[in-house]
């Protein structure tokens, strides 16, 4: 995947907008890592994401700001529309349409600063050292190829592996994912796999070459729920193995709990809360994070669902002042007038709220 | 609890063929289904993916005729008309009062209202089949519809594409309500919604069958939406139903080896919890409903496996209290 990714890149590269193409800080690949062991696996300062479109300019992404530890898991949650895609498209350089629009100020991966990478470098970077793992697995993996070729490959580029190397790389990979029988099912093409099966060749691809970051955009949406539990298993026991950090994108609260060590709420493309995830689940600052929860089903008793009024807002024209309070129950004057600034709150924790919920006595509004 | 069904389904069979006629092979989507539903109760049918549960819905609306079994309507006709009042078995071909009793909402929003035409039209259709309203009462009666589902009369000359997936979701079910049905087959309603919408539809769906005293037959795969809808809850596995109760006994006390899986595979939304419960030990996936195993076709995959399993199909039995279980390693407090 990420590589049939790059080569449909190849004819585009060079358009992440607003970067400063310098000629190559040499592909800082491999060696330069130890010297990086104490930075951020992936930083991102104030990414904006725009899209011209007939019906006017999408704001789909608004200053998101962003820190994932080494080794640790940052889950992006949101609801459809709230731009949590395309912040990691973007990070990963896939935004490249002649419609689109990328900005940041700052966008750097284990010390290396991508805004002032050359493409090239750029692109050596993916799959070595970042890399994407889709929701679909079907279209994600070419049909007319061997699961056994597509997992070969990125050894043969990257690291220029012989053909039989690769292969024994590549068994290795099915393995590690726990498919059975990896040594028979290299020859399989991805219609012979389950659809559990298919999202962990996907992940072996994505692990590959031992990336510092895998970003996983919803990658358990499409799948039934006792296959969705395994494949949560297998990326967190991987993360542990592999040191590796997870940027998770999601809109599944459960999902959220069961892999995310910090939370990044999104709403009509911007953050409007961060904090560790046991404290947001326990006591969420901003009223879309309560009301989320409050509107959430529950396994584990019967309880009347809370919805969140009207629907989310159209990027093109989202409202005055705060995006949310058209749907808020806690809106106030100041809310239409002014946006309010995500702030920090305490160490790890920040809300863009002008009325944050009290932290004390537990801002979730409880299902009855 | 209301107490006699309006709709009960006998042994259905649904019997699919892939590929061609000489070599071809059957498969059974679904086998030995039995159901019933009363008015004012939500049933849920709950299954992954090829579990038969969307089959058995199409053969409870009329979309597909079952190749063994029998569908039975209980409920009077619609006002106005004249007819038999009692048990009704329906035929392969239904009269349109039968067709009208029993109306589906479906999952897609998108996929599911003609993009070409207005939501009056949309709504209106099944007003249209069945000669219900005419003019301008037939443009009120939308309304009310529209209304009903809490969405405003101004809509009506307006298009799907401008609405949102929770709108859509509210259009088909004043659709569906226009045929006045006493009963509703909901398939995944609300798995294409984002979920502080889906509480939206889910809370909706209560509120009519309160004001109308609908049966509703909720076809899902999230526990959670199950469990804050239904009354009771069957569950299907490769076409067979492996266990079926009220709520609490199926989701509290669940029994079967495959519905403790579905259970513990729930992520809790407690990141204390969520990451301390691991999920039972279900190997694998469900096998290819076209080979089927032999005996009890959960055993590839269930942690209780013996060789009885792999033997004999397990019986649904009984149990004191209100639920029924197919496996031979479950209690039924019967014994």
């Amino acid at each position: 995947m990420e590589y049939a990714e790059e080569r449909w890149d190849e004819e585009q590269l060079g358009r992440w907008q607003g970067d400063v193409v310098t000629a190559a800080t040499a592909a800082a690949n491999g060696s330069a890592r130890a010297d990086q062991m104490r930075a951020a696996a992936l930083s991102v300062d104030r990414l904006t994401v725009r899209f011209r479109t007939l019906r006017g300019e999408v704001k789909a992404v608004t200053d998101v700001s962003l820190s994932l530890p080494r080794g640790g898991v940052l889950a992006i949650v949101g609801e459809s529309g709230s731009g949590k895609s395309v912040t990691a498209r973007a990070i990963m350089g896939l935004v490249t349409s002649d419609n689109a629009t990328v900005s940041a100020e700052g966008l750097s991966l284990a010390g290396r600063d991508l805004l002032t990478l050359a493409p090239e470098a750029r692109q050596g970077l993916r799959g070595s050292a970042i890399s994407l793992v889709f929701q679909d697995a079907l279209s994600a993996l070419n049909p007319v190829l061997t699961v056994g070729s597509q997992l070969a490959e990125p050894f043969r580029i990257h690291q220029g592996l012989s053909r039989r190397d690769a292969r024994d790389r590549a068994v290795e990979l099915l393995r590690r994912v726990r498919i059975p029988s990896a040594e028979r099912r290299i020859n399989d093409y991805p219609h012979q796999f389950s659809g559990g099966m298919r999202q962990r060749l996907l992940i072996a691809v994505g692990i590959a070459l031992n990336p510092e970051v895998l970003i996983a955009d919803e990658p358990t949406t499409a799948l039934d729920v006792t296959v969705q539990a395994q494949i949560l298993d297998l990326l967190d026991e991987l993360r542990r193995d592999l040191d590796m950090a997870i940027l998770l994108i999601t809109h599944d609260l459960g999902v959220v709990a069961r892999l995310a060590e910090d939370v990044a709420v999104m709403y009509a493309g911007r953050i409007v809360e961060t904090a560790p995830a046991e404290r947001l689940f326990a006591r969420p600052a901003h009223p879309y994070t309560s009301a989320l929860f409050a509107s959430a089903p529950r396994i584990s008793a019967t309880a009347v669902l809370k919805p969140i009024d009207g629907s989310p807002p159209d990027l093109v024209s989202p409202p005055q002042g705060c995006a949310f309070h058209p749907r808020c129950a806690q809106r106030s004057a100041v809310c239409i007038a002014q946006r309010p600034r995500l702030t920090p709150t305490a160490a790890g924790l920040a809300v863009a709220c002008h009325h944050p919920q009290d932290a004390e006595d537990g801002g979730r509004i409880d299902a009855e | 609890m209301p107490s006699d069904p309006i709709l009960v389904a006998e042994s259905l069979d649904k019997v699919f063929r892939v590929g061609g006629a000489l070599f071809g092979r059957r498969f059974n989507a679904v086998s030995d289904v039995s159901l019933a539903v009363a008015p004012g109760e939500t049933l849920s049918i709950v299954g992954e993916s090829g579990s038969g549960k969307t089959s058995l819905a199409r053969m409870l609306v009329g979309l597909d005729r079952p190749d063994a079994g029998i569908i039975r309507f209980h409920g009077k006709p619609p006002a106005g008309k004249s007819g038999g009042n009692g048990a009704t078995a329906l035929g392969p071909s239904r009269t349109r009062l039968q067709r009208r009793a029993i109306q589906m909402v479906f999952q897609d929003p998108y996929a599911s209202l003609n993009p070409r035409r207005t939501i009056l039209d949309i709504v209106a259709e099944p007003l249209d089949v069945h000669g219900l309203a005419r003019g301008p009462a037939r443009r009120q009666r939308v309304e009310e519809l529209l209304d009903l589902v809490g969405l405003g009369p101004a809509i009506t000359s307006r298009f799907p594409h401008e609405f949102s997936g929770g709108q859509r979701q509210r259009i088909g079910i004043a659709r569906a309500l226009a045929a006045e049905p006493a009963v509703l087959v909901c398939d995944e309603p609300v798995s294409a919604l984002d979920v502080s919408v889906q509480a939206q539809v889910v809370n909706l769906l209560i509120d009519l069958q309160r004001k109308l005293g609908l049966a509703i037959v909720f076809i899902a795969h999230d526990l959670a939406v199950v469990r804050a809808m239904s009354h009771r809850v069957m569950v299907m596995y490769m076409g067979k139903v492996v266990e079926t109760g009220t709520v609490a006994e199926v989701l509290d006390r669940p029994r079967h080896p495959y519905t403790q899986a579905l259970r513990a595979s729930v992520l809790d939304l407690d990141p204390e919890i969520a990451r301390s419960r691991r999920p039972l030990l279900v190997l694998g996936e469900p096998p290819n409903p076209v080979d089927p195993p032999a005996g009890c076709s959960f055993h590839p995959r269930c942690p209780r496996a013996t060789d009885i399993c792999r033997q004999a199909v397990p019986a649904l039995r009984e149990g004191a209290g209100g639920f029924a279980v197919a496996c031979v390693n479950a209690s039924t407090g019967t014994e």
